[in-house]
């Protein structure tokens, strides 16, 4: 399986290579196997387990006289119905052979879908629409592209005499190139009003949910030193990712209704507190030492990886909300039928999967 | 020709991201006439695909003969979603907009209109022409039924061709008739504020 699909893409390419005369050429990495048993296994508990949460989420709606909050349960079960999905789909993306096409492709979705909420709320003119068509049709499209090719060096054909280096290219597209190219185009559109909060404005919407979102499938490239990701694939890093993120966001959520008392920015978010933050990030460090089986990290490493997690997701939920209290809305999917919309729930994993990616890339390859 | 409308219908759906919301109001077969406020070249044709398949088939919008007549792509979805063209330029006495509307749609059919005539860059909408209040002197029986639109002028904006895929949504609100000697001006004002109202709810 693995080598029909790298011996395919290598005779597409060779293909491309003699119908164009300046062809891109990706050198593909090494195959490395996706999805291990561990991980399977591991996903599959995950499955049973939010299962089991929704099923307990009906069965809590159901009950004629209960004291817990029916908003509450209400929100969580949508939550837990959520994560099922993206859990149920990460799987199958990565169960359909070794290629990484798939994973990429669903983030890029993600991506594509909270750029398009970011956006909506922002009020942009008239004079932007051009910069807007480009980093949706344009750089957020290349920048998975450079994800899916992934750390090989890109050679630019036969003429010109050196060679790309994806990952770098990966890493300064958009905060360099991007960045400078979106004023321009909307100087050129002519309009000065407003113009450096314009600009701003689809700055962060760029960098925060296509920028800083592409560094979660990209953690399939990282090349892991560890002889323990032999055995597990490079998928499980991404699983452990997620799942640490996630608990830190449930963990945090669960502290601040038990024991939350000071509320750090009350303007911001009123339900975020300095127990439920200290309680999530220490929950998040059990987790993550709990997970640290299928991972590179020893216990201790995978404890500290957690905590930065927990730290930057909790950092992405209160900027993000820090947005939306600015525009006056409770969710980014408000327009979308009043419920929470795709942002709402990815911008914990937004804000960690950058600084994740480069913490393991430093110390663990 | 049901399956290119469907695809078409699908298209005009997914790049709008429109989100449907019917207030007080349902979908249904009669005869109706809605009308929405203007700001994009889209939104003949989001109005019409967010009707469901049923009423959709029997609703045409009314449409700029002046744009929709031009190049082949325009002419083919302009036939596709069975839209009623008019010519803004040469309006004639016994040829009236009116007049042809009511002809077309018989007994069966539904109108998609933009009272406001063309299209609105601002944020205000602007007085509604009087299009509507002889429409329906001519056949009470019609309900008219308000539609507001938001977010598609940043979908595709005037002047502009290629669409930036932002999420907009669209409000049905509950119908409105004219009333009894109610005088034009009156009912416009009326009109045109069932349509605002919406934006808020």
């Amino acid at each position: 399986m693995d080598l029909l699909t790298q011996s395919s893409v290598h005779r597409a390419t060779s293909m491309l290579a003699q119908v164009l005369p300046m062809p891109m050429l990706p050198k593909l990495p090494k195959p490395v196997a996706l999805l291990q048993l561990p991980t399977m296994i591991l996903l599959g508990v995950v499955l049973v387990l939010l299962g089991i949460a929704w099923f307990g989420c009906q069965y809590l709606r159901r009950l004629p006289e209960s004291r817990i909050n029916p908003a509450v349960v209400q929100s969580f079960s949508s939550r837990v119905s959520g994560w099922w999905m993206m859990y149920a789909v990460m799987g199958l993306c990565l169960l359909t052979g070794s290629s990484r096409l798939l994973v990429v492709l669903f983030f890029f979705v993600i991506s594509f879908w909270a750029l398009r909420e970011f956006i909506t709320l922002t009020p942009t003119r008239l004079g932007d629409h051009r910069a807007l068509f480009w980093i949706f049709f344009i750089f957020a499209p290349f920048q998975y592209f450079l994800v899916y090719i992934g750390q090989g060096p890109i050679t630019l054909g036969k003429f010109i005499p050196f060679e790309l280096d994806a990952h770098r290219l990966f890493t300064n597209f958009i905060p360099v190139y991007a960045f400078l190219f979106i004023p321009t185009r909307i100087a050129l559109a002519g309009d000065h009003k407003r113009f450096l909060e314009r600009t701003a404005k689809i700055q962060s919407g760029l960098l925060v949910c296509v920028y800083a979102l592409s560094h979660a499938p990209a953690l399939l490239d990282l090349n892991l030193t560890n002889e323990k990701i032999g055995k597990v694939g490079s998928a499980g890093i991404l699983v452990f990712f997620i799942l640490v993120v996630q608990a830190g966001d449930v963990f945090q959520f669960v502290w601040n209704h038990l024991l939350g008392k000071r509320v750090i920015a009350k303007a911001i978010n009123a339900n975020k507190t300095w127990e439920g933050l200290i309680g999530g990030v220490i929950s998040a460090a059990l987790v993550g030492m709990g997970l640290s089986w299928f991972t590179p990290f020893s216990l201790v490493q995978a404890a500290g990886m957690s905590v930065i997690l927990a730290l930057m997701g909790f950092a992405g939920s209160m900027t993000m909300s820090a947005v939306k209290r600015d525009r006056g809305v409770q969710d980014y999917g408000t327009l979308v039928e009043g419920h929470s919309g795709v942002l709402d729930r990815f911008d914990s994993i937004c804000f960690a999967a950058p600084i994740f990616y480069h913490a393991t890339r430093f110390f663990f390859t | 020709m049901r399956m290119t409308t469907t695809v078409l219908a699908l298209i005009a759906k997914g790049l709008s991201g429109a989100s449907v919301r019917w207030i007080d109001c349902q979908p249904e077969m009669c005869q109706r006439v809605y009308f929405a406020n203007h700001t994009s070249h889209l939104d003949a044709l989001i109005v019409w695909s967010s009707l469901p398949e049923n009423v959709r088939n029997l609703t045409r919008p009314v449409a700029a003969k002046d744009y929709w007549e031009k190049g082949r792509i325009r002419q083919y979805v302009a036939k596709q979603f069975n839209a009623l063209l008019i010519d803004r330029k040469e309006i004639k006495v016994h040829q009236s907009p009116v007049d042809l509307m009511i002809r077309e749609i018989g007994k069966t059919h539904s109108l998609i209109v933009f009272p406001e005539g063309s299209r609105n860059p601002d944020e205000e909408m602007r007085d509604f022409k009087s299009g509507l209040y002889y429409l329906s002197k001519k056949r009470p029986d019609l309900e008219l039924v308000p539609v507001y639109m938001e977010n598609l002028n940043r979908v595709l904006p005037r002047g502009e061709f290629l669409p930036v895929p932002l999420l907009s949504s669209v409000k049905f609100g509950p119908p409105i008739w004219l009333d009894h000697k109610e005088p034009k001006v009156e009912f416009l004002k009326r009109a045109r504020e069932s349509v605002r109202r919406l934006k808020h709810l």
